[in-house]
């Protein structure tokens, strides 16, 4: 049995339709991937999960439990954090956590609360107000609060918004720390590819409310699509030493001292050597995966693709 | 329930914005007493008017505590639901605004359960302010201007209640002003529900309290037939009943009766209905309300 | 009938108002000797007030007097609202200023036989202008005042006498006197309409009158009044 099925979920807005027949399903374990552009029906989608949004038709069940006959039931044991994580800014850190595990039936003793401050490294801070949090602390906050009460689901809608490099990163750990060793399910949901790519196991492309394609990250990625993008000091002397040879046949695109390849991931390091052989100048050789081709051709975003390309 | 009060509570004495009504209050009344202390004469030279053409009137005995309790009121008719209204109209817009509203409407906690916790911190919150302010007006005003004999001014007449007869009638008002205040509270927790941002039902609010309650006092027949019975601002004005007494036979008012108590008990009862159907409102909104904040 | 019988009538009509003129300054005289014994009293009393546009509860007074004219009504405990044209009730300053004291006849007031008589002030730049008494002539007592003044126009005091006659003092005194209209504006009193049928008055708005009526529970008399008490 999935933990979560989405059955023909649809949300119909006055203006548009934000989904349109989703169905999906979510198995215990799973760091399930929820990928789209902006304005794809992610959040709306989410926000159905929550019951924050009613849907205009079609079924959710959370845990085997219908979620509007169960919702209590259900969302004790679900933990979210929806887009930037807005606490109460009047309070501390500590008042918001205890505030929240209340509300969501956890007795917690302070001495827990601050145990789980200190695991997503706000120890030392429980006592000042959130105002005075940057950005990315509020969003350890915000996690904190969703793991406040031990949740069997974890949803994070777009979790690494405005966080810099590092505090991308140490998201990406955290749920990959939650995942793989406290056997959490967590619901990811982004419109960076590639964080989603990184930690996830399945995923779902979503675009204009309907669902593109649902499977395993391996099953999505081709690796015999790998567009491979190489640095060269002389793009000239480059392309005429490689027009003289098989590597030419994968060669799809030349500008500004890039030479661009789309080829098998197996003959990466043979196109490396014959690169070093043909005394081309390599400046820098980048493996792109072909998730990004394969999502970038799948949405909407091909009409914007086409605006900046030659 | 009771967990979900506490976290109210919490949320709205934690809030400077709520001790700017506690402040306001403070501030409004102490400027009136200051005035009336400087100046107490005039006001009451004008309100009683050609009077003194013919009748003694013992200025200082009339400016004691209980006469400037009673003016503070009348002056803060407008300022108090204003007040209230900053209070209750945050109630949901205000976390809608924070972005908090989705992470709470998210955890296992009914809606309803959610709003009736909500709004029963701001009757909490409605009835300290009265508290503070019944303290602020009354017993401050008692304290710098003694007691006495109170005058009340209608506006084709003028009462007299004898001291003793005086504080149990604030305690009815204040009852009574609790429970009007609860409807403005009631009706900027409705408006709440359908706003991002507390400045919308805050404005909406107090201007429908104001156009209400000029058309309450308009002296229109079509209107008085029409639509003042029904308007919650005619209503509201029923803690003034409790000072108006019962006369005798021969026109001297009777010490501890009260004029009409059927209409006040009847404004009671309109008020407590329009609290009820402001909360349902308020409540069968919420759920119904796609929350996309 | 002949000259002889009219000349007569005339005559003896003559001798008789002569008779009655001399009557009236002499009552005027036998008053102000009995108000004279008062110089001045303390008194409790209870104050009734009505007058259409005043709810006021019945009060317990201090009245003090003191010859010729202080007169100050006193509410220790409260609020009272005290006729300003008080003159009336001090009868001592009535009866023993500069008049010309005119018959006015007889009459029936509290079913007692009374002697009218009529004040014309010498000073005709004074304030009052016409006082009348009715005066019962067996007890030398004022029963009823009529003064009509300038400023506020005619008021009446009838007083009634109980067991402090023997001190010349009434037991109550029921003074009426002419009211303005009351009229605040709305926007000032913001007042609570109850939805009953209003109290209205059947009278028109002006030249309406008001009475207030002082029952005198006890009386101290002649013990000396500082006159701070008048202030």
């Amino acid at each position: 049995m999935s933990l979560v099925t989405v059955s023909h979920l649809s949300k119909k807005f006055k203006s548009h339709d934000a989904v349109n027949d989703l169905s999906f399903s979510v198995e215990e374990g799973d760091v399930y991937g929820f990928l789209g552009q902006n304005g794809a029906g992610k959040s709306t989608t989410i926000r159905m999960l929550l019951t924050l949004v009613r849907p205009t038709s079609g079924n959710i069940k959370i845990f085997g439990l219908d979620l509007d006959r169960e919702r209590k039931k259900i969302l004790s044991q679900v933990g979210a954090m929806i887009e930037k994580p807005d606490l109460y800014k009047y309070l501390s850190a500590h008042e918001n956590l205890s505030l929240f595990a209340r509300m969501s039936g956890s007795g917690n003793t302070k001495k827990e609360l601050n145990a789980q401050l200190e695991m997503v490294g706000l120890a030392g801070r429980e006592g000042d107000l959130v105002k005075t949090f940057s950005q990315g602390m509020k969003q350890r906050l915000g996690i904190a609060v969703a793991l406040i009460h031990n949740p069997r689901l974890i949803i994070l809608d777009e979790p690494t918004n405005g966080l810099d490099p590092q505090g991308i990163a140490d998201m990406r750990n955290l749920i990959l720390h939650l995942s793989r060793h406290l056997n959490k399910t967590v619901i990811v949901s982004s419109h960076l590819l590639h964080e989603i790519e990184q930690i996830s196991n399945r995923m779902l492309i979503i675009d204009e409310g309907k669902k593109i394609v649902e499977g395993t990250v391996d099953s999505l990625v081709d690796p015999a699509k790998t567009v491979v993008e190489v640095t060269v000091d002389d793009l000239a002397v480059a392309a005429s030493r490689i027009e003289t040879t098989l590597w030419f046949s994968y060669l799809i695109k030349k500008e500004n001292h890039h030479l661009i390849f789309q080829l098998p991931r197996h003959l990466i390091p043979e196109l490396n050597r014959s690169l070093v052989q043909l005394e081309i100048n390599v400046l820098s050789l980048q493996a792109k995966n072909s998730l990004e081709a394969q999502f970038l051709s799948l949405t909407r975003s091909k009409q914007y693709v086409a605006a900046f390309t030659d | 329930m009771w967990q979900l009060l506490q976290i109210e509570l919490l949320k709205i004495f934690r809030k400077p914005r709520t001790y700017i009504s506690f402040g306001a209050i403070a501030a409004m009344v102490i400027i009136i007493q200051i005035a009336l202390k400087f100046d107490g004469q005039s006001y009451i030279e004008f309100i009683t008017g050609s009077l003194r053409d013919t009748l003694d009137v013992p200025v200082a005995n009339i400016l004691n505590g209980y006469f400037v309790c009673f003016v503070i009121l009348n002056l803060l008719l407008i300022h108090i639901p204003l007040l209230i209204a900053l209070v209750a109209g945050d109630s949901i817009a205000g976390e809608a605004n924070m972005g908090t509203l989705r992470l709470i409407a998210s955890k296992p906690i009914s809606r309803t359960g959610l709003m009736l916790a909500k709004f029963m911190a701001t009757v909490i919150y409605t009835a300290l302010l009265l508290i503070w302010l019944a303290f602020i007006s009354l017993l401050l005003s008692i304290l710098i201007f003694g007691t006495n004999d109170i005058l009340i001014a209608r506006n084709d007449a003028l009462e007299i209640i004898r001291s003793n007869d005086v504080l149990w009638r604030y305690l009815a008002a204040f009852c009574f002003a609790t429970l009007a205040l609860t409807t403005v509270a009631a009706l900027a927790f409705l408006l709440s529900v359908f706003a991002d941002n507390s400045i919308g039902p805050i404005v909406s609010t107090i201007s429908i309290v104001i156009v209400f309650t000029i058309l309450s006092e308009m002296q229109i027949p079509l209107y008085d037939r029409t639509i003042k019975p029904f308007l919650f601002t005619s209503h509201m004005l029923a803690w003034k009943g409790f000072f108006y007494s019962k006369v005798d036979t021969t026109g001297s008012s009777i010490p501890g009766t009260i004029e009409n108590i059927r209409a006040i008990g009847k404004s009671s009862l309109i008020l407590v209905l329009y609290i009820i159907g402001f909360v349902s409102a308020a409540v069968y909104s919420f759920n119904k309300k796609d929350i996309l904040s | 009938m002949n000259l002889k019988y009219w000349f007569s009538l005339f005559i003896c009509s003559f001798v008789f108002h002569a008779a009655r003129a001399q009557d009236a300054s002499t009552l005027m005289k036998g008053i102000r000797s009995s108000l004279e014994k008062i110089n001045d009293y303390e008194a409790d009393a209870k104050f009734k007030t009505e007058i259409s546009f005043l709810k006021v509860p019945d009060a317990v007074v201090k009245i003090y007097y003191k010859q010729p004219d202080k007169i100050k009504i006193r509410n220790q405990n409260g609020i009272s609202l005290v006729p300003k044209e008080t003159v009336s009730i001090s009868m001592y300053s009535l009866v023993n200023s500069h008049y010309t004291v005119l018959d006015g006849g007889t009459d029936l007031i509290q079913g007692i036989p009374v002697r009218i008589i009529k004040l014309l002030p010498a000073d005709e730049n004074a304030d009052l202008v016409l006082a009348t008494l009715y005066i019962d002539y067996k007890r030398m007592i004022v029963l009823k005042a009529k003064t009509t003044t300038r400023e506020n126009g005619t008021n009446e005091v009838e007083l009634f006498y109980g067991k402090f006659l023997p001190i010349g003092l009434p037991d109550r005194i029921v003074f009426s006197f002419s009211t303005q209209e009351f009229k605040l504006p709305k926007g000032v009193t913001f007042d609570y309409d109850d939805g009953s049928a209003k109290n209205n008055l059947t009278e028109p708005r002006k030249n309406q009158r008001g009475k207030i009526e002082i029952t005198y529970l006890d009386y101290t008399i002649n013990k000396g009044l500082s006159d701070s008490l008048f202030k």
